[in-house]
């Protein structure tokens, strides 16, 4: 086990290695700088600037001091565009919003989602199945940026019952068209995922045993369908995770809820490299820090799998 | 290939006409199963009407999309709404452009998308995993590795980071997402690669000599088509809504061309100002082109796909 997580790891850092090499390679081949305007400034001023943020310098050291300055300060250098603002500031500003509703929503996938599968599968072929089969599978195509507005549109604008934007401070008024919106389609991959593994566990051979020992249904359910249900429900958790953290995206430029989104896509009409490949490195992070505690929660829960 | 006396090649030949005649029948067999899911056959109607709408709907459209009607901007609200005395059959958008022609336009972009990208998946991803799991060993565990380490960065991020810095335009989006598409697919076709690449017949082109690179586009590949045709067809409406979801951010294709996210994202902004249609129509044609894919490619998956009977 101990051995199977380092050697996860030491596949983590060299991915990780190579997104902020491919960030900066993409920085360097772009055409322009990010100090090209439209009026260009003069010869000299640029090289002032460019040696300011440590741009005149070979590319080998530039991409080294960047990842020594991340793993060593949590320094992710200035704002290009943000004079007054380190790339961290914004990080640190954005990003405890991110978290809060990307939490919740988070929560809201995996309970709600889960609950229904279960229901749809122990009641299979009922109407309460084609209900929760009928609504995973009309949620799952609705992407997050057509249900943001749909939203707004019954709750705000029609029914009048929640402010249609804005943060507050993470008040729940707030948070619940936010966590709707980017929970929904989740929830519902997780549904029908539930259901079919569920369904597939209640007819192997153990579940039988249990019901012909007499065990009450409620019992054989938690205690032995439960678990190995959740096999690939687990492994979907990966994937929703770096959906919502790009589903944050939409939430934050929908409802001004002011997180890590915004700022991205402010910094991507801005050019602002620097921010960009801040963020950029930093999702990359979460996503194989995530997909790491997945895969080694995995190996926990599953005997079968060889480490 | 050169056959060492008649009778073997006769056999061969033979037992090619049989192996096709059985192949043929796998196919058939595939399309009955496909006719027999009622949701699939009429999504694939429901696409074949969108599609004829996207690439010929143009033809019916009273103007062009970029042409402002002059005489009804600025009281949009009243004048624009949907009407066919004056052939803005889906009304006006905000700067007062026919919303019909620009409803096709978007719809052809957001197909385009789909297809090329899946397009993209099933070359480069089919042959990369075909090649990966005929090498086997120490190419597979490098080329596989390859793929998980692209896979987990936050694609969309770097599709951003790609299109800011290179300039927005439709060419750059076809590139961005054509470079992570195909990874899923490589994944997939070299699972079932490492299937086939044991059957005797496999083992019977390398007995006769058959070069490792002509047994993957031959023996190995044409088996495969199965299981990526259904991928692909899964995968097109995830790329109409990275598509999409870059428009609607505004970082996608850029005026006067639009596509079906750049429509809905206006739509959305403008919905309080009483001009609902801009929302609707785009969202509609959105929708209705998603559910078809979804529905024709889970029926692809139950007639295609041995592993779901």
């Amino acid at each position: 086990m101990f051995s199977y997580i380092v050697r996860r790891i030491a596949v983590a850092i060299p991915t990780l290695l190579i997104l902020v090499v491919i960030s900066f390679i993409l920085m360097f081949a772009a055409p322009g700088g990010p100090f090209t305007s439209e009026r260009p400034l003069p010869p000299d001023l640029l090289a002032n600037i460019n040696a300011k943020y440590g741009l005149d310098k070979p590319y080998w050291y530039q991409i080294i001091h960047y990842i020594w300055n991340v793993v060593a300060h949590f320094d992710f250098g200035a704002s290009f565009k943000y004079k007054d603002q380190t790339v961290a500031d914004i990080i640190k500003q954005g990003f405890p919003v991110t978290l809060t509703y990307g939490f919740w929503s988070f929560v809201v996938a995996v309970l709600v989602g889960v609950s229904l599968g279960v229901v749809a599968a122990i009641r299979q072929n009922t109407w309460l199945d084609y209900l929760a089969v009928g609504i995973s599978v009309g949620a799952q195509a609705l992407p997050n940026f057509v249900l943001a507005p749909m939203l707004v549109l019954v709750f705000t604008l029609w029914l009048g019952w929640l402010p249609g934007g804005g943060w507050n401070g993470g008040q729940w008024p707030y948070l619940i068209m936010p966590v709707i919106a980017l929970s929904t389609s989740y929830m519902a991959s997780i549904a029908r995922i539930t259901r079919s593994s569920m369904l597939e566990v209640l007819n192997a051979g153990f579940i039988r045993t249990a019901k012909a020992k007499g065990l009450p249904m409620r019992r054989i359910i938690w205690r032995h369908a439960m678990k190995p249900t959740m096999l690939p429900v687990l492994s979907y958790l990966g994937p929703a995770f770096v959906g919502m953290i790009t589903g944050s995206v939409v939430v934050d430029v929908y409802f001004s809820t002011g997180g890590i989104g915004l700022f991205f896509v402010n910094s991507a009409f801005n050019r602002d490299y620097s921010t960009m490949m801040g963020i950029t490195i930093l999702v990359g992070a979460l996503t194989i820090l995530f997909s790491l505690v997945v895969d080694v929660l995995y190996a926990w829960i599953d005997p079968k799998i060889r480490y | 290939m050169v056959f060492p006396d008649k009778a073997t090649a006769d056999g061969l030949i033979e037992a090619a006409a049989l192996s096709e005649a059985k192949g043929r029948s796998l196919w058939s067999d595939a399309v009955g199963r496909f006719r027999q899911n009622k949701a699939a056959v009429f999504a694939l109607y429901v696409l074949i009407a969108i599609t004829l709408f996207a690439f010929l709907g143009q033809f019916l459209a009273a103007y062009s999309n970029e042409e402002i009607d002059w005489s009804r901007l600025g009281n949009i609200a009243q004048t624009g709404a949907p009407s066919f005395s004056n052939g803005h059959y889906f009304g006006l958008d905000d700067l007062g452009r026919d919303l019909y022609a620009r409803t096709v336009q978007g719809t052809r972009i957001s197909i385009l998308v789909g297809l090329v990208g899946s397009l993209i998946a099933v070359v480069v991803g089919t042959l990369y995993g075909a090649i990966a799991g005929y090498a086997g060993h120490r190419t597979d565990n490098v080329m596989m590795r390859i793929v998980d380490i692209l896979m987990s960065i936050p694609f969309m991020f770097v599709l951003i980071l790609l299109l800011v810095m290179f300039g927005r335009s439709i060419g750059m989006l076809f590139v961005g997402i054509g470079l992570i598409s195909w990874l899923d697919m490589a994944r997939i076709a070299r699972g079932q690669t490492l299937t086939i690449k044991n059957k005797e017949f496999v083992e019977a082109a390398v007995a006769t000599g058959v070069r490792p690179f002509t047994i993957i586009l031959r023996h190995i590949v044409p088996n495969l088509l199965g299981i990526v045709v259904v991928y692909a067809t899964l995968l097109i409406p995830g790329l109409i809504i990275t598509e999409s979801f870059i428009s609607f951010l505004g970082l996608g294709v850029q005026e006067p061309s639009t596509s079906l996210g750049a429509l809905i994202s206006k739509g959305a902004s403008q919905m309080q100002y009483g001009v609902i249609w801009q929302l609707l129509f785009p969202l509609f044609f959105f929708l209705a082109t998603l559910f078809a894919f979804f529905f024709v490619g889970d029926g692809l998956r139950d007639a295609l796909d041995p592993k779901d009977r």
